[in-house]
């Protein structure tokens, strides 16, 4: 007899047997939960905030969105830069060691922020707009550090930006045809039409995959901002919260509470160390029959005593 | 329903008051198992005990 | 008369009709040898017993019964809701009552679910050969909250867009967002409405047979009951 394999107890069936209706106790069951399921539902519904829309994101905060899409358009962006599934930068590439399973998987889902986010969209908008196409085709024909030193230019006066009447006003500089263009694609967002083509983006009809739009909006701070109102921020232990009075998921609090300590709260590759850290937990819960230690804790500290204290009162009536 | 919720803080805990309830409310029920008696054969009726 | 009518084979009863003796029996082949299989570790005595070793009398032994009457609300509202389309719930009151319906049976769910993991552990449930139902059970929960994850982000709200946009981070981190994007919608929502659901109910149903094949496991630190008094195994399990 080894650790792995300790003796067997009694046979179920070797014990006294009382009558015991399985199914009546399932339909008992069934009608107990089907009065909490409907009183619950009845009397608290269920929460349903509206989604954030670019559109809503380009009325409300219009300097925050061009100074966003600006950063696509200079490649300068969180999603622009992200690396592996979406392309090849190495911003938020996480590795341990010599775990590098980002990189190992590959790029799988190309998201290439200059075109997709701006230029693509700003060429279908100016299918009818003479000014725009001409600031365009400047862009395009420009050399890339051109490029380079209209958007740094561009961002910087960002800084100092203000909104007015829904529009963006930047201090006086040399920008090139940056600021039409960006006004254009301002213009194109608070229409509501920015969503529609960052969808299908690819000129497909049929669409479910929202990684464009999403990705866009995540580089953003419109999004971000309702977030940390409902209290969804990380640092807010948000993976287990919802929004209004609401229960979340509370099944995640361990998960959540590995970010919020050292190291992992100040470690850049934190995402990595989480999800491993909670890989070795959920196999050493999975396999806690064979642990020694953790399979022993229910007899060390008897809680069993309380579940069949029934059967133990009878046992020692029985001896006696 | 759609209101924010009271939220409590203790040290690096952050928990809503919703998540807090359902916590508490699973240990009552959790420990109320335990000490509840359970109905029905409690000591098992003559007939019982002598069938195996 | 003292058996009933038509109850013996070939025997034609008052009423004329014959009931067919059912066909002998083989043992060989691939049907026989599984057929012999269930016999023995299944038989319908086993999987449907009308009587239980007198010490399952605690409410702890509730939590996995209720934790599947909540999963069937789960089902049966989810059902509804993708009958009617991923945009119905939005835009009709009926359809939000039924995603609250769907809402609060997951959260009760999960929390018997725990609760019944939580009994099991305390009573050391994993023992006398059941560790393969600890696991399959422990892999329903992992799974429940990968089902949950992606419910939550096919709800089409603020929620599951702040949910999808951080997600991603963690799932890109350990490369499986190669395959997985939670921010395509379609992937999640297929993969909520159906594999996931079938697993879950696959492993269920061979959870509830892994239980019913080995019996509700003795208490800890019982002894044999046909042994004499006082003698007690040599190690208890």
């Amino acid at each position: 007899m080894s650790w792995l394999r300790p003796a067997r107890g009694p046979d179920p069936n070797s014990f006294r047997t009382i009558r015991y209706d399985l199914l009546k106790e399932l339909t008992v069951a069934l009608g107990v939960v089907s009065v909490l399921v409907l009183i619950l539902a009845g009397a608290l519904s269920s929460p349903d905030v509206k989604p954030d829309t670019i559109q809503r994101w380009a009325q409300d905060d219009p300097v925050d969105f061009v100074t966003t899409a600006t950063g696509e358009l200079a490649g300068s962006s969180v999603s622009a830069q992200y690396g592996p599934p979406y392309n090849s930068g190495s911003g938020s590439v996480q590795s341990l060691g010599p775990l590098h399973p980002q990189e190992w998987a590959g790029v799988h889902q190309h998201v290439d922020s200059v075109n997709q986010f701006v230029l693509d969209p700003l060429n279908k908008a100016a299918a009818s707009n003479a000014t725009l196409t001409s600031a365009l085709a400047t862009f395009a024909a420009a050399k890339a550090d051109q490029q380079t030193s209209w958007l740094d230019a561009y961002t910087a006066a960002l800084a100092n930006a203000t909104a007015q009447d829904g529009a963006v006003v930047v201090p006086a500089g040399d920008y090139g045809p940056v600021d039409p263009m960006m006004k254009a694609l301002l213009a194109v967002a608070r229409s509501g039409g920015l969503d529609g083509l960052l969808l299908s983006g690819g000129g497909t009809f049929y669409q479910t995959d929202y990684t464009s739009p999403l990705l866009f909006l995540g580089d953003g701070g419109h999004l971000s901002g309702l977030a940390k109102d409902q209290m969804l921020f990380g640092n807010q232990w948000g993976v287990m919260n919802e929004t209004g009075r609401y229960p979340g998921q509370a099944w995640l609090w361990l998960y959540t509470l590995w970010y919020q300590i050292p190291p992992y709260n100040t470690a850049s590759n934190a995402d990595l160390l989480v999800v491993l850290t909670m890989g070795v937990l959920s196999l050493a819960l999975l396999l806690v029959p064979f642990i020694p230690g953790l399979r022993d804790i229910p007899r060390w500290i008897p809680i069993h005593r309380l579940i069949w204290r029934r059967f133990y009162a009878e046992e020692r009536a029985r001896r006696r | 329903m759609d209101a924010p919720a009271p939220y409590f803080h203790w040290g690096f805990i952050e928990i809503s008051l919703p998540n807090l309830v359902v916590i508490g409310v699973m240990l009552l029920l959790f420990v109320l198992a335990l000490v509840l008696p359970f109905p029905g054969h409690a000591d098992g009726n003559a007939r019982d005990r002598d069938r195996q | 008369m003292s058996t009933p009518p038509g109850s013996v084979p070939g025997d034609t009863g008052s009423s004329g009709r014959t009931e067919p003796a059912p066909p002998k029996q083989e043992s060989g082949g691939w049907t026989g040898a599984v057929a012999g299989w269930l016999e023995r570790r299944l038989p319908i005595g086993k999987l449907l017993p009308t009587r239980q070793p007198y010490y399952i009398g605690s409410w702890v032994y509730v939590f996995g019964v209720v934790t599947i009457a909540a999963l069937i609300w789960v089902v049966l509202s989810g059902v509804v809701l993708t009958f009617f389309g991923p945009q119905w719930w939005h835009v009709s009151s009926i359809g939000h009552f039924i995603n609250s319906l769907h809402f609060w049976s997951v959260q009760l769910f999960f929390i018997f679910m725990v609760l019944h993991l939580w009994g099991q552990y305390w009573a050391a449930g994993w023992r006398d050969g059941r560790a393969p139902t600890w696991m399959v059970g422990v892999v329903i929960f992992l799974i429940s909250i990968v089902t949950a994850f992606t419910g939550y982000i096919s709800q089409q709200n603020l929620d599951a867009q702040w949910i999808a946009v951080n997600a991603k981070d963690a799932i890109n981190s350990v490369g499986v967002g190669a395959f997985f994007n939670p921010l395509n919608f379609g992937q999640m929502y297929g993969l909520h409405v159906m594999l996931l659901p079938i697993a879950i109910t696959l492993l269920v149903v061979l959870h509830v047979v892994q239980v019913r094949m080995r019996g509700v496991v003795a208490p800890l630190g019982a002894a044999d009951a046909h042994l004499p008094d006082g003698v007690r195994e040599a190690r208890p399990s």
